[in-house]
């Protein structure tokens, strides 16, 4: 399996917390990521919901989804039609939750890459590829272990079991 | 058998497997525990598992403790779902003021050491306190849980910090773990486990060691248990790296806005005029804090002018007991405003909300902006000693210039 993920980058600062990503504020009225969405990131910048396109991936520094463990959190992400987050470092809760919805986190060294790149993102058995189409630069993460690979490729945890019924064992 | 870490031996046990540092393995655990404010969204996403039954209901407990009580349409619509789903599986349901979930399991004897206790709540790993391997998932995970009783995890590395000499006048496990947070940053621990060592017992008391494990969360711990008898990890495993924190030498701190990892000792920022101090939530102590914070108080000679004191008792037995000793009832003769039981006004979705550009001292364990519901508010973190004194003064003060 060799799927690539083409994108433009959109890069965020250093400790973008939960609260940051989607507001509490926001989700007094609404847990429904469809609504929330017009709000994504705010806090970093008021016209983030306005310009981000399905297929745009984030990019962003260390401890992106710090703070607390709200799933919204990741899928606000993904009602934006975001299917990818490059960053240093992640929080462990914002990390495990985007698997478990299909969100792909990759850590990497984002420092080189800048807002509108050009990303394409393959995923080898061994490594997981970031070329930078803009600046021809190339760098490379740790691949996925093949359990974590299944429920992304399934789109997240909800999908897999309702087609598995079960989690995927080892050599399946 | 090569030696084993204390999550090594844990999530081996759970998962049945010889678990080492760095395998993803399918754990069955012990507790499972879920609030208002994850739980909902869980149930819906079992449905779209295709979930018809919980696998193991008898380890499952939920707790209103986020909204309690439910003070809008949506929450109250939270709260009769959670209501209407546990009756249908045979759940647990905690009643609205039996307080905090985890707080609740722990002080009820359900948490055991060598358990896996796994919670839709970031905090559950203040169960690390009894010894369990305890952390928090997301809802999306619970939902799972509650499908097939299992839930992934990748076995942590450990660190290891050992607690040494015992805590002076008026220095509290809270500024010890503040004293944690901050000199190993908000990152310092990611996806690792945070053993405890303590050579001597008596340095910290139950309540120390669940505020000290809770706070462990903001250094992006995914566990940080105190390892007891055979779940102590071996001689010569795979421990990463140790520090040592003398608590001898510890001053009282507060952790400054917005910043959990900031802790400064208060003399630095003494003068800085508090408006609303929060005592409560679940690193705001057992019934002793209170009644020590009540002592504060009374050296003081009460709430000062202008300030705002709010107190919520995590559990409903901590509210008992402080019922029945009359400590809330003089509390409340001092000015103190006593919310109901639960998270209160630690993150804005219960109790009081703080003023614009209002500065708060709270004994809770995070400062974020906007943490409490107001953006522009101030937040300090620091013990209910240090608490206290900023209530009777109107400042953040060391408390020992009052003791």
């Amino acid at each position: 399996m060799n799927p690539t993920i083409v994108g433009r980058a959109r890069v965020l600062p250093d400790r973008v917390n939960t609260d940051y990503i989607i507001s509490s504020t926001r989700k007094k009225d609404t847990i429904d990521p469809s609504q929330l969405k017009r709000w994504l990131l705010e806090a970093v910048d008021l016209n983030f919901a306005r310009t981000v396109k399905p297929g745009d991936i984030l990019v962003a520094g260390q401890a992106f989804g710090c703070g607390s463990a709200m799933e919204v959190a990741v899928t606000v992400v993904t009602a934006a039609g975001i299917k990818a987050v490059l960053a240093r470092s992640f929080s462990r809760t914002y990390y495990r939750n985007a698997i478990n919805n299909g969100l792909m986190p990759i850590v990497c060294d984002t420092s080189t890459i800048s807002e509108g790149d050009e990303l394409s993102l393959s995923l080898c058995h061994d490594r997981v590829v970031i070329t930078n189409r803009t600046s021809e630069a190339e760098l490379t993460a740790a691949a996925f272990p093949s359990f974590i690979l299944k429920i992304l490729s399934a789109g997240g945890l909800v999908p897999y079991l309702r087609e598995h019924g079960r989690f995927p064992e080892e050599n399946e | 058998m090569p030696p084993k870490t204390t999550s090594e031996k844990i999530l081996g046990s759970k998962s049945g497997t010889d678990a080492r540092a760095g395998d993803i393995v399918l754990c069955e655990p012990d507790l499972v525990l879920g609030t208002d404010g994850s739980t909902p969204m869980a149930i819906d996403l079992f449905e779209q598992m295709g979930g018809r039954g919980v696998r193991y209901p008898e380890r499952v407990i939920l707790s209103r403790d986020h909204y309690a009580p439910a003070t809008t349409n949506a929450t109250r619509q939270f709260h009769d779902r959670m209501e209407a789903f546990a009756n249908q599986h045979g759940i647990s349901l905690l009643s609205v003021d039996d307080g905090i979930g985890f707080s609740v399991a722990l002080e009820a004897g359900m948490v055991s050491a060598g358990s896996l206790v796994v919670g839709a709540d970031s905090h559950t790993v203040t169960c690390g306190a009894a010894g369990a391997f305890a952390c928090g998932i997301g809802s999306t995970d619970l939902a799972a849980v509650f499908l097939t009783g299992e839930v992934w995890l990748r076995v942590p590395e450990t660190s290891r910090v050992v607690l040494q000499g015992a805590l002076p006048h008026g220095v509290t496990p809270k500024d010890l773990a503040l004293e944690l947070v901050s000199s190993l940053g908000i990152e310092g621990a990611n996806y690792q486990t945070i053993e405890f060592i303590v050579p001597e017992e008596r340095t910290l008391t139950t309540e120390g060691r669940e505020i000290v494990s809770n706070l462990a969360a903001e250094t992006g711990a995914k566990a940080a248990v105190f390892p007891t008898g055979e779940w102590a990890s071996d001689e010569g495993s795979g421990i990463v790296s140790e520090i040592l924190i003398d608590c001898g030498t510890l001053q009282p701190l507060v952790a400054t806005p917005h910043d959990p990892a900031s802790g400064l000792p208060v003399g630095e920022v003494a003068g800085t005029s508090i408006d609303r101090v929060f005592l409560g939530t679940c690193t705001g102590g057992h019934a002793q804090s209170y009644r020590e914070a009540l002592d504060v108080l009374d050296a003081g000679n009460g709430v000062a002018q202008g300030v705002t004191l709010v107190v919520t008792p995590p559990t409903r037995s901590v509210r008992l007991d402080l019922e029945r000793d009359g400590t809330l009832q003089r509390l409340e003769a001092l000015g103190a405003t006593v919310t109901e039981t639960g998270c209160g006004a630690c993150c804005g979705t219960s109790g009081p909300i703080p003023h614009e550009n209002t500065k708060v001292l709270s004994t809770a364990n995070r400062n974020f902006r906007g943490r409490m519901g107001e953006p522009t508010a101030n937040i300090y973190l620091g013990s209910h000693i240090t608490c206290a004194a900023a209530a009777a003064t109107g400042r953040l003060v060391d408390p020992r210039e009052i003791l």
